[in-house]
């Protein structure tokens, strides 16, 4: 289960027969859509071992990825409590199937210490880390002193609770220097948390916060931290068996984040110098050692500007973007973790550990882009097609063509994963997947993926968790088209829709049809692109467009395969993918063209000059109705009809994907009818209340 | 006649009336001016009535021609949102195809001083003729409203039946873009003759060869009937209108203040009356569509269902469809992903999108090759009542619509490829007051007589008296598919249970029996009834394959002057 050139170590790794005669031979796979599925395409039939059972949920019960499992259990409706989460149809479920060990997937149960104890209990194996191990990293407090005691780096700070004493103050601060971070030890959800870059600030944040924390929590204790500004998200794999030996599998980088969900992913760092991947490296395996860790497990840090970095806490389960780490080092985890459950030693030293070539992970989710980096969409896939015709290109997903993306679970479509010899290879292996990947029915997130790999920041490697606001501070916009950029999607919308003219003209078996309109070569063309209007004139012969746009030629050709969702092109012999999303008859074309899907309207010169005549319709007026951005579950409703409505004031909360949304007022006016209540369902665009 | 007379006085007419005085010295201006330069250069003979050789009269004819009403009544239509009746056919046919007809047609009403010079328009209010849409033959008449507000004359008329008649004769679509009016007053008589000619003409050539309609502005009285007697009638949204009488005279007579777009726009044709098809955007919306449509049609009843050429490979599987028939039997799911799954490039042309929608109609191709759909839409409830009931019923609307439908196909050679998924016929006092039982043999009759290939697929619910409308094996279905999920019974369990096992106590049990033995396709299966169980995700291939075959199925029905569908 590799890509690329980390083939052969896989090879090397498999080639091993020591399993075959373990006790290992059912492994259920708790997993949701979609993408624990890699768990299950990982269960190795060369050799001959696991007979696969996959817990499921009603609503994916009879769905596609079921049948990479050689057994399904049904395990409950979809509200994850009553499925996924729910232990004793779980337990029911390997009971019944006489499953010997387990493999939690992610989420979920993958880190709940009680699952593991009843595993244990009934005498299954648990395919992670011990129970011990689980608890104590659960702990954020409990995790930093176990840390700090095996000589990991930690956020420098009080652990004790700060007093709202001068001294305390002072002192503390000077220990930490500027900037520093003032928590509620109670907190949460960012409420009494402040961030200081002086003295006074420092005062003031913790009068503040001591307020706030008192009014929000009834308890004034605080807690200061060192403030890590502009950090990177770096985290290494390790592995670790049950005789006491632990690996570093390097580095991860997982900076590029929206709302603290990584977006983009890549293995090795290119901030990372070998000292520092070391000295990572080992502090991460001393924590290990230290609470006994076995199994694959991740140890998360902070890295600042200078390199200095931070542990802030070990995930003791497989990580969703453990492919990467799989490309450069050529270790199968999941195998390893099999392996480690088992009993087995460590087959690997740390000076095997290599790291070849460069990985690239995407997550592509089902979410609009466009609305704060990612807003949920749902809706059926219609058409779905993965680029894993490339070479170098791997996509961990658990859905098909036809499946649901529901609201019950979280976005993901899939991890796409480039891997090459360089960074740089993998980041034009990655472009070409994003433009090869063919996903219809849902919004989804290539278009801010595709921007982001491209993007100069990016590719220098100068991230930070701030990545996305500081490059889109004013949200993310789609592609901004160079004139360069403009000429050629012009050209291919134009040939686009003049080869589908000529199609349209070829009826088989057809007597009586003129073929005056078939030997036509020229066309003029009226095309319009983001609100601006150009006149292109298009010559064609055998299967080649020449189109002279804005006094510039550009030579589109291709197969034109009009039933084909890619539409790969070579524009000025240079080959693009683009991709046709919709063509109507009245010529308004989608065109996904470096991941940004851009309309244009192409029209013959005569509609376009008679199309001026045409009655504008009016928009209708949003300011006074409210639609829901999203689809998902309505769970409150601040208004009644009748109630006066402020600017900005919260009239109902849409949750969605886990996240809860707040709707407000945009005017002030009185409520004309409310069109939705709580626990109802809602569509992306239903009309939830009317203003007057 | 009644109708006329109401016309007389809606507000229509009124608007007609200004251009007599308005528009035609403009008219005369111009051709004048231009006569003179070229009076010297042409040695030709001379009339005395009027100065002019006969080649100068002939481009001063052709030149008034082409401008109609007039350059000011002309700015008025677009001022309107509206293109001229020449633009359209300009957007409508292949560039250069156009040959006009009668373009020296002129009115002969001698009353109200209509005799006049000025009040005389060459071609009069209708631009009549043949050209290529796509490379392929149509005629079309279009309406031209700046000549006395499109209205009709006994000329007019005879523009229209004069292509019609060619129509017939040489086996070619014809193509309405109508924008009138209403009668032509001052003509009297002549024009109620002149609509009659035109009815019988629309009624003589349905069946023989498609008749289209584009409603593009006003269509009032009398005239609604032709656009009703063709075969597809679409609307451009906002500026048409469809009526018998106008919102002024509804309100005389029963008092309903109702505007024009309520009474008669395209909203309420497709969405409420279901008179007209489908609604486009504006005008060049709308003629662009009507190009793409054209192509889904034969030329007349004599021609094959056209093929043209496709990309889509005929045994795509769709892997969506096998997993798209949720597991519990009352959960929806949408008719639509399976017709855009199964046809040719997910280009479905959809008859009716908003009247009627639990029933699913339109044109697709498979391999090519044009065919009618027709499918349950289990996402959709008819009438009222508890939604579950009511899912994808078939209820008088969409029997009417489906009838309908089915008959062009049948007329014009089309496939028809039907998929199943129905509970049976919408109960209820509305339903069989309003004459369900007529309305849904409408449906029966129109299946059972039809002999075009007909495909079927069952894809969950094939319930009761339904079960067999819906184009079953018993109606001369030539391939029956069910799908794994079909069931085939005359009711769903609970009702069956209820009636079989009567006062029995245990009714979960009793179900679950009825379940296991009908719930399921094979008492169809083992019949025959059905003649195969196919995978959901080969469904494309199988139909194709079919099509395939079938294209050289002969099958007539008895000699009859003409059946008696119950109207």
């Amino acid at each position: 289960p590799s890509v690329g050139g980390a083939q052969v170590n896989v090879l090397e790794v498999r080639g091993e027969r020591g399993l075959r005669n373990t006790a290992i031979v059912h492994v259920s796979v708790v997993f949701r859509t979609p993408t624990h599925l890699w768990v299950l395409q990982v269960s190795y039939p060369e050799w001959g071992l696991f007979h696969t059972c996959a817990c499921v949920c009603v609503c994916v019960f009879p769905q596609v990825h079921v049948k990479m499992a050689d057994e399904a259990v049904c395990v409950g409706p979809a509200p994850t409590s009553k499925s996924y989460l729910n232990m004793d149809a779980i337990m029911d479920a390997i009971r019944q199937t006489g499953a010997q060990a387990v493999h939690p997937g992610y989420g979920f149960l993958s880190e709940n210490k009680e699952f593991a104890r009843r595993l244990a209990a009934e005498g299954v194996t648990f395919i992670g880390p011990d129970t011990h191990a689980i608890q104590a990293m659960g702990d954020k407090i409990e995790s930093k002193l176990i840390a700090k005691a095996a000589r990991v780096n930690t956020i420098p700070g009080f652990d004790g609770v700060v007093k709202w004493r001068r001294a305390d103050e002072c002192r503390c601060v000077c220990l930490l220097g500027y900037p520093v971070m003032i928590k509620a030890s109670a907190g949460g959800g960012g409420k009494g948390m402040r961030i200081a870059w002086s003295d006074d600030e420092t005062r003031e944040g913790f009068r503040f916060s001591s307020q706030e924390a008192a009014s929000s929590f009834g308890d004034d204790r605080l807690l200061i931290e060192k403030y890590i500004d502009n950090p990177r998200h770096i985290e290494i794999q390790v592995l670790a068996d049950k005789h006491g030996n632990a690996l570093w599998l390097n580095e991860r980088e997982c900076s590029i984040q929206r709302r603290n969900q990584k977006v983009v992913e890549e293995a090795p760092s290119t901030f990372l110098d070998p000292a520092t991947r070391r000295a990572m490296g080992e502090q991460a395996v001393s924590l290990a050692k230290a609470v006994q860790y076995s199994s694959a497990g991740t140890v998360e840090f902070l890295v600042d500007s200078k390199k200095n970095f931070y542990f802030l806490e070990m995930n003791t389960r497989l990580q969703v973007e453990h492919p990467i780490t799989e490309c450069i080092t050529g270790l199968d985890l999941v195998q390893q973790m099999i392996r480690i459950a088992k009993g087995y030693k460590l087959q690997h030293k740390q000076e095997d550990i290599p790291i070849n070539g460069w990985a690239i992970e995407s997550r592509v989710y089902a979410e609009d882009p466009y609305k704060s980096f990612g807003l949920p969409s749902i809706g059926r896939l219609s058409q779905y097609e993965e680029p894993v015709r490339l070479s170098g290109v791997r996509v961990d997903s658990g859905i098909q063509e036809g499946s649901d993306i529901s609201i019950y679970y979280d976005p993901m479509i899939s991890k796409l994963v480039a891997y090459g010899a360089s960074r740089a290879d993998a980041l034009k292996k990655m472009e070409a997947a994003l433009d090869n990947y063919v996903i219809r029915g849902v919004t989804h997130n290539i278009p801010l993926l595709r921007e982001i790999i491209v993007h100069p920041r990016f590719v220098a490697g100068d991230i930070s968790t701030n990545f996305l606001p500081e490059v889109y501070p004013d949200g993310f916009k789609g592609h901004p088209l160079s004139a360069g950029d403009r000429r050629e999607l012009l050209a291919a919308a134009a040939a686009l829709h003049i080869a589908a003219q000529l199609r349209s003209q070829r009826f088989l078996g057809e007597q009586r049809v003129s073929a005056a309109a078939q030997e036509r070569r020229h066309w003029e063309l009226c095309l319009e692109l983001e609100k601006s209007v150009h006149m292109l004139a298009v010559s064609h012969s055998r299967g080649t467009y020449t189109v002279e746009v804005d006094g510039e030629k550009v030579e589109v050709s291709g197969e034109w395969n009009l039933a084909s969702a890619l539409l790969p092109l070579s524009i000025n012999g240079s080959h693009k993918v683009l991709q046709c999303l919709t063509r109507s008859p009245a010529g308004d074309i989608s065109l996904q063209y470096l991941g940004t899907t851009f309309k244009v309207r192409v029209l013959s010169v005569l509609a376009a000059s008679l199309s001026k005549h045409m009655p504008e319709k009016l928009p209708e007026d949003t300011s006074s109705i409210l639609r829901s951005p999203m689809p998902g579950t309505v769970v409150g409703v601040a208004v009644k009809p009748g109630d006066t409505v402020a600017v900005g004031q919260e009239i109902c909360v849409i949750e969605a994907m886990k996240m809860q949304n707040s709707m407000t007022a945009a005017k002030t006016a009185k409520v004309k009818s409310v069109h939705c209540k709580t626990g109802e369902t809602v569509g992306e665009g239903d009309l939830l209340v009317e203003l007057e | 006649m009644a109708t006329y007379t109401l016309v007389r006085s809606s507000r229509f007419l009124a608007g007609i009336k200004c251009p007599f005085t308005s528009l035609v010295h403009v008219t005369k201006g111009t051709v004048a001016t231009a006569v003179i330069g070229s009076r010297l250069l042409h040695n030709s003979r001379w009339y005395s009535i009027s100065h002019l050789s006969v080649q100068d009269r002939i481009e001063e004819k052709r030149r008034a021609a082409l401008v109609g009403g007039g350059q000011k009544r002309i700015d008025a239509q677009h001022k309107r949102g509206k293109l001229t009746a020449r633009e359209r056919i300009d957007l409508l046919m292949d560039p250069e195809s156009f040959v006009e007809y009668d373009m020296f047609v002129e009115h002969r009403c001698a009353d109200f001083g209509m005799e006049a010079d000025h009040n005389k328009y060459p071609g009069d209010s209708v631009v009549t003729g043949q050209g290529r849409i796509n490379g392929r033959l149509a005629y079309v008449f279009s309406q031209d409203f700046t000549v006395f507000g499109g209205s009709l004359s006994g000329a007019h008329a005879q523009k229209i039946c004069k292509i019609m008649d060619q129509a017939m004769m040489v086996g070619a679509p014809v193509i309405g873009l109508n924008d009138s009016g209403g009668a032509r007053i001052q003509e009297g008589v002549e024009s109620l003759a002149g609509y009659a000619d035109i009815f019988l003409r629309n009624v003589m050539a349905s069946g023989v060869v498609p008749q289209i309609s584009l409603i593009m502005g006003p269509c009032a009285g009398g005239a609604v009937y032709s656009p009703a007697l063709t075969d597809f009638t679409f609307m451009v949204k906002d500026t048409s209108y469809l009526f018998i009488t106008g919102p002024d005279v509804v309100k005389s007579v029963t008092n309903e203040d109702v505007t024009q777009e309520e009474l008669g726009g395209a909203r309420t044709h497709t969405a409420v009356s279901g008179v007209a098809h489908r609604a486009f955007e504006n005008d060049v919306d709308a003629l662009l569509n009507l190009r793409n449509f054209f192509n889904f049609l034969p030329l007349s009843n004599k021609d094959p269902a056209p093929v043209t050429e496709c990309h889509d490979p005929s045994d795509r599987l769709v892997p969506g469809l096998d997993t798209l028939v949720p597991f519990e039997s009352t959960k929806a799911y949408d008719m639509l992903d399976i017709i855009h799954g199964i046809v040719d490039e997910r280009d479905f042309f959809e008859i009716m999108p908003n009247y009627a929608k639990n029933i699913v109609v339109g044109f697709a191709r498979m391999n090519g090759r044009t065919v009618g759909i027709v499918g349950n839409q289990p996402k959709v409830a008819s009438g009222t009542g508890a939604a579950y009931c009511r899912a994808c019923c078939l209820d008088i609307n969409s029997s009417v619509k489906g009838a309908r439908f089915v008959r062009f196909c049948d007329a014009f050679n089309i496939p028809i490829i039907t998929f199943v998924d129905v509970p049976g016929f919408l109960p209820g006092t509305a339903q069989e007051y309003g004459g369900i039982i007529r309305h849904g043999a409408k449906l029966l009759f129109a299946f059972a007589e039809a002999t075009v290939p007909k495909i079927t697929v069952i894809t969950r619910k094939a319930y009761g008296g339904a079960y067999d409308v819906m184009s079953s094996k018993h109606l001369r279905g030539d391939v029956n598919y069910a799908w794994p999920s079909a069931e085939v019974a005359v009711m769903g369990a609970k009702g069956a249970v209820q009636i079989i096992f009567r006062g029995k106590e245990n009714q979960a049990e009793a179900e679950a029996e009825y379940v296991e033995t009908f719930a399921n396709p094979f008492p169809a299966a083992v019949r025959g009834f059905v003649d195969d169980i196919i995978q959901p995700s080969t469904t494309r291939k199988r139909i194709c394959r079919d099509l395939e075959v079938l294209a050289s199925k002969k099958q007539t029905n008895p000699w009859k002057k003409h059946a008696n569908i119950p109207l």
